[in-house]
């Protein structure tokens, strides 16, 4: 898939996050459609899947800790043929297999459940340690968000990935630099997240999280030996929608038929 | 009479190790108590299946998960207060909702015989916190021999499964023989003036109550509720049916724990008179473990105390 055809299922990808949010009534656009270039990266250049097989033994796996942001990734497991694209207007309804945080019982190509934050990391931990453990040659990427960050169990599993030497682990930072009450840095100071990393040991990126091909370079890139890699990607929260880019109150709430509208013509969607 | 002793986390040390012989699939991690909950016997011998995770019971129940979601069967351990306690919302999140993980959280140092470290330490709160999460397995073995087991049984149950493991010195009631099963209470005396349903320490507690009650010409029944969750109804049922009067041990809240389950499910079915020993919504202390038992009124002279009570 060439660069034309990443940013074209990008665009449908942020289409369905506004039709799902916008018939759900609820949900979180603003951070969905800030990491929209970092899954249809991994899942259409980076990852080794079999959507037919979601849990083949020796796939990578995605563990998306920001879980808030799960319209994104179930519209691009929808697209790569997990589960029907028809299923995306369920989206929170009851009975329905996308829950409003993901859910792996219940959706084909969820690799672990989370929406809890600071709790997916230390699962990816695990798994990485498990592949090591199986001599297992698959990879584990981890998405978590900045916010998130302020979670001390996130600290807790950042230590255990170095400690462990986990070099098939790859953690990507959704840096949108909002989160529900307002900016990282006034909510509770993240610091320099740079210097932080590369203190603690890791292998640091810092890039465009919305430029196709710095993504899939660095996240195609062969880790250090003995080091995880930490791929800082600087976004936009609400990225795609002029109304909701870098808008606090996108975070968690849905757009009304009218806002709908304008963002679906905005991204040149049908109404 | 002289009863052979044994504290029951030395038997979980040892079970482990042996597991791990076994199953190759068995991996454990600590959370730098490896020394305390005797993870350390695993450790020794299976170094590439041990993981010390640090001081961070958080991340330790999610690495855990991870690797059941890798294949293995992980044992998670740390003193009861910090795993349940402490990482109660990553049991319930990470653990239980997903798929019912196949984590087994093996924590030792449960309850008020925890001793001297004091109340911040002694997890009596436990049970009642694991028992409410959907698809947990709760298991309070009452001494060596049946910890070894618990652990075994545990092993091969496919799904999340708690066991709180006492650490002092205990006496051993039960024997190499006796056919353990989750699930499933049992009977270790039989009565029929009142039944006593103990869970853990305080089965040998009941059975030393019963002893002394015969001599004084009342039949008390004793029951190892060895497994909280799934309760045995079927068993309760029968043996409250037998005396119409119910007593209740456990070295824990009576809010949540043994007295609360047993309550629920003879107050739906079978209304009789019934008494809860256990810690009556208090915290700990310091203290020697039997001080601390006498302290909270869970010895056999309480439980004989109550028995007459209700007569």
């Amino acid at each position: 898939m060439n660069l034309e055809e990443l940013k074209d299922i990008s665009k449908t990808v942020r289409q369905d996050i506004i039709r799902m949010i916008g018939k759900a009534g609820s949900g979180h656009p603003g951070g969905s459609l800030s990491m929209v270039e970092i899954l249809v990266s991994l899942y259409y250049r980076v990852m080794n899947i079999k959507p037919e097989d979601p849990w083949w033994e020796d796939r990578d796996r995605l563990v998306l800790s920001k879980g808030h942001g799960c319209p994104a990734l179930y519209s691009v497991l929808a697209h790569k043929g997990y589960f029907g694209t028809d299923k995306l207007v369920t989206l929170r309804r009851l009975g329905s297999i996308l829950q409003g945080h993901p859910d792996m019982k219940k959706t084909p190509g969820i690799d672990a459940s989370t929406g809890s934050l600071g709790q997916g990391l230390s699962v990816a931990v695990g798994m990485a340690l498990g592949a090591k453990l199986k001599k297992k040659s698959y990879k584990v990427f981890c998405v978590i968000g900045d916010g998130e960050m302020q979670e001390g169990q996130i600290w807790e599993a950042l230590m255990a990935s170095i400690h462990y030497r986990l070099d098939n682990l790859t953690i990507i930072l959704d840096h949108n630099k909002l989160q529900i009450d307002g900016p990282n840095d006034v909510v509770m100071s993240l610091g320099n997240i740079k210097d932080r990393m590369i203190a603690f040991g890791f292998n640091v990126y810092d890039v465009d999280g919305h430029d196709f091909d710095v993504l899939i370079n660095t996240l195609r890139a062969d880790n250090v030996p003995g080091r995880p890699k930490f791929v800082i990607a600087n976004t936009v929260k609400g990225k795609g929608v002029s109304f909701m880019e870098n808008q606090v109150g996108w975070h968690g709430k849905a757009p009304n038929a009218e806002e709908v509208k304008q963002a679906l013509i905005e991204l040149g969607g049908e109404i | 009479m002289m009863e052979n002793m044994k504290s029951p986390r030395i038997a979980y040390g040892e079970a482990l190790a042996e597991l791990g012989e076994k199953n190759e699939k068995v991996v454990v991690l600590d959370a730098d108590l490896a020394h305390a909950t005797q993870t350390a016997m695993f450790a020794e011998r299976f170094k590439d299946r041990f993981f010390n995770m640090g001081i961070a019971e958080q991340n330790l129940m999610g690495v855990a998960a991870g690797l059941a979601l890798s294949g293995f069967i992980p044992f998670a351990s740390t003193f009861a207060i910090f795993g349940a306690g402490r990482a109660f919302e990553q049991i319930r999140n990470t653990i239980c909702y997903p798929n019912s993980l196949n984590v087994k959280i093996a924590v030792t140092h449960a309850g008020i015989t925890v001793g001297e470290d004091g109340g911040s330490h002694q997890a009596v709160e436990d049970i009642s916190l694991m028992r409410s999460l959907p698809n947990m397995t709760v298991m309070v073995p009452c001494d060596a021999v049946e910890t070894k087991k618990a652990v075994f049984a545990a092993s091969r149950i496919e799904g999340p499964v708690y066991i709180r493991i006492a650490r002092p010195v205990a006496p051993i009631i039960t024997s190499e023989e006796y056919d353990f099963e989750p699930g499933r209470a049992k009977v270790v005396k039989e009565g029929s003036d009142a039944a006593i349903f103990a869970t853990g320490l305080m089965v040998a507690k009941a059975l030393e109550a019963a002893a002394e009650l015969e001599n004084r010409g009342i039949s008390a029944s004793v029951v190892n509720i060895h497994t909280i969750k799934p309760l045995d109804v079927e068993t309760i049922l029968r043996e409250a049916g037998k005396t119409k009067k119910v007593i209740t041990v456990e070295e824990h809240s009576i809010i949540g724990g043994l007295g609360s389950a047993v309550a629920e499910v003879l107050i739906e079915n079978m209304p009789v008179k019934m008494k809860r020993i256990g810690i009556n919504d208090t915290f700990g202390q310091s203290g020697t473990p039997d001080e601390l038992l006498q302290h909270y009124g869970l010895t056999a002279e309480n439980i004989i105390e109550s028995v007459k009570e209700m007569l």
